[in-house]
């Protein structure tokens, strides 16, 4: 019942505003840590080390000032300083097919998306498969994360998602030693997702990673934003978040998880196999067939800003590709 | 030689028709911007929208003369001008929104896009094809080039299918195997088709004798 409750949409008028969403934070972080010294190590103490990483190495290991932090609350922008961009343009602008081709279509056509109950088929080379309820997802050990979205149009967000690492989910169902590749499948359900009688698009929309990529600490389910529970519109109840990667590798609505030993097909590389790679992370030196990548549009923002490599996470992904040519490797 | 300082300023329905519709996009977009009712994306849903609209009007102005082929209506040949000429007001200003608003004349950005990607060569070269076309779409043109005059506006024909490709390509999808997001144009570009075709000789004799069998229809 309260789960129903929270996932009925709420008007806009109603929704928290962020800088009270902060100040409660802060008042919550306030009845429990006192000095800045202590919100330090709230930050910082959980993880395992807190030493600033060596430039130039690349280190898992997160700081306070990491982009992977178990909590980011009372954050107000990612570790390199940007601004989050509102709740409400995280909800209005979104490329989610299975409801419409038009970004603004989304939220009016998702309102009504139920999205409980819901169950997660995790499968394949396994050791363990099991088919999870929503609710046993969210035992996961959630966290809040706040990492920009590029997508492969050229713009991008600042989002502070809540979620699980993917790592903790797949070390749960244990890979076989065969298992290389992900596999990821949205629910297909024309009634409830109208875009999905689109018959130009080889539906369910599926995704993929790499076994390293998806163990990899940034990569997440979301299952919130801003401290509520996923928006439909951004793929409620859970989608996958991989913030090197563009957007559209981010799959929304997931139903399915199986772990394989080939390289799994993907919606986008089906329809467009030269545009959109199988791996596709973000790189202003790799030029998109049909698009330039070397600026993008931060939403909110006049001026164009340079698209960084890995999305500015390449300090903590770029080991995943040494000795790759990420040109053929697009 | 237009008589423009004559007394009388005579305007048919269909003028005030057009000129109502080539104004209305304009002040509608102005309004929604105004209004806030854009996406948070304002720049490229006013660059997009533009783009749209210029579209819509090169396949009007291409659209008079099958138009009079099929109901022997004279008036719409005198309108190509001012249709032809609101869609290059409408190109202009999406390429003015691409330039500035979009990539702020930044020219090492617009050249690593307008030198290298399809989509924006083939609008370019639109936007080329269509410049001397708006420039000598006045009388004193016509007389002084002639022949030459028609031969040199026959261009627009090849203006409508790189406007076509430009939108396809602009999108999310694959035109030629006819997935991903590509419906509106393949739409927009069969009804360019269809209109190129019925200005092929053999067709358009065949389709201006429709107008016997229904003599109602014009």
């Amino acid at each position: 019942m309260e789960r129903k409750l929270k996932h009925v949409t709420v008007p806009s008028s109603e929704i928290t505003p962020y800088s009270v969403y902060l100040s409660r934070r802060d008042f919550l972080k306030a009845a429990g840590i006192v000095s800045a010294a202590a919100f330090l190590a709230a930050c910082g103490l959980k993880l395992p080390s807190t030493t600033e990483a060596n430039p130039g190495s690349v280190t898992q290991t997160p700081t306070q000032n990491s982009p992977a932090p178990d909590d980011a609350q009372g954050q107000t922008t990612d570790e390199l300083g940007n601004p989050l961009n509102t709740f409400d343009q995280i909800t209005n602008y979104n490329n989610y097919y299975e409801f419409s081709t038009s970004k603004e279509a989304v939220n009016p056509l998702s309102v009504n998306f139920k999205s409980t109950p819901w169950a997660v088929e995790v499968g394949g080379l396994v050791q363990n498969p099991k088919t999870y309820s929503l609710e046993d997802l969210l035992k996961f050990k959630q966290k809040e994360r706040i990492y920009r979205l590029r997508c492969v149009e050229a713009w991008s967000m600042v989002i502070p998602w809540t979620g699980f690492e993917l790592g903790d989910l797949l070390n749960e169902v244990q890979p076989m030693t065969s298992a290389k590749f992900v596999h990821f499948v949205t629910l297909m359900d024309k009634t409830r997702m109208p875009g999905e009688g689109d018959p130009l698009y080889p539906w369910p929309y599926s995704e993929g990673l790499r076994l390293d990529e998806a163990m990899q600490r940034l990569t997440i389910i979301a299952t919130g934003l801003y401290g509520q529970p996923l928006p439909n519109s951004d793929g409620a109840p859970l989608r996958l978040v991989v913030p090197w990667k563009y957007g559209f590798k981010s799959i929304k609505a997931i139903v399915k998880i199986e772990l394989t030993d080939k390289q799994p097909e993907t919606m986008w590389n089906t329809i467009s196999p030269r545009e959109y790679g199988f791996y596709s992370n973000v790189n202003p030196q790799v030029d998109h067939p049909r698009w330039s990548q070397a600026s993008e549009r931060r939403i909110g923002e006049l001026s164009r800003r340079p698209t960084l490599m890995f999305n500015g996470y390449a300090e903590e992904v770029a080991s995943l590709y040494t000795g790759m040519d990420l040109r053929a490797n697009y | 030689m237009p008589t423009i300082s004559g007394t009388k300023l005579k305007l048919t329905w269909l003028q005030i028709v057009i000129h109502i519709f080539g104004w209305l996009p304009l002040a509608w977009l102005l309004h929604e911007y105004f209004a806030g009712r854009l996406s948070v994306n304002p720049i490229q849903d006013i660059e997009q929208r533009l783009g749209h609209i210029a579209v819509y009007f090169l396949i009007a102005s291409l659209a008079c003369t099958p138009l009079f082929t099929l109901t022997g209506w004279r008036e719409p040949l005198k309108r190509r001008r001012a249709l032809g000429l609101y869609c290059f007001m409408y190109a202009s200003l999406h390429v003015l929104t691409f330039t500035g608003l979009d990539y702020g004349f930044n020219l090492q950005l617009i050249g690593g896009i307008v030198l290298k990607k399809p989509y924006a060569i083939v609008g370019l070269a639109t936007f080329i094809l269509l410049l001397p076309l708006a420039v000598t779409s006045f009388r004193w043109w016509m007389k002084k080039l002639g022949r030459k005059w028609t031969n040199l506006h026959r261009l627009v024909y090849l203006a409508g299918v790189l406007d076509i490709l430009h939108y396809a390509w602009a999108k999310k999808g694959n035109l030629f195997t006819l997935s991903g997001d590509i419906l509106q144009p393949l739409l927009w570009g069969l009804l360019l088709l269809l209109l190129l075709a019925l200005r092929i000789p053999p067709v358009r004799r065949w389709a201006s004798g429709l107008k016997q069998k229904f003599p109602k229809a014009a």
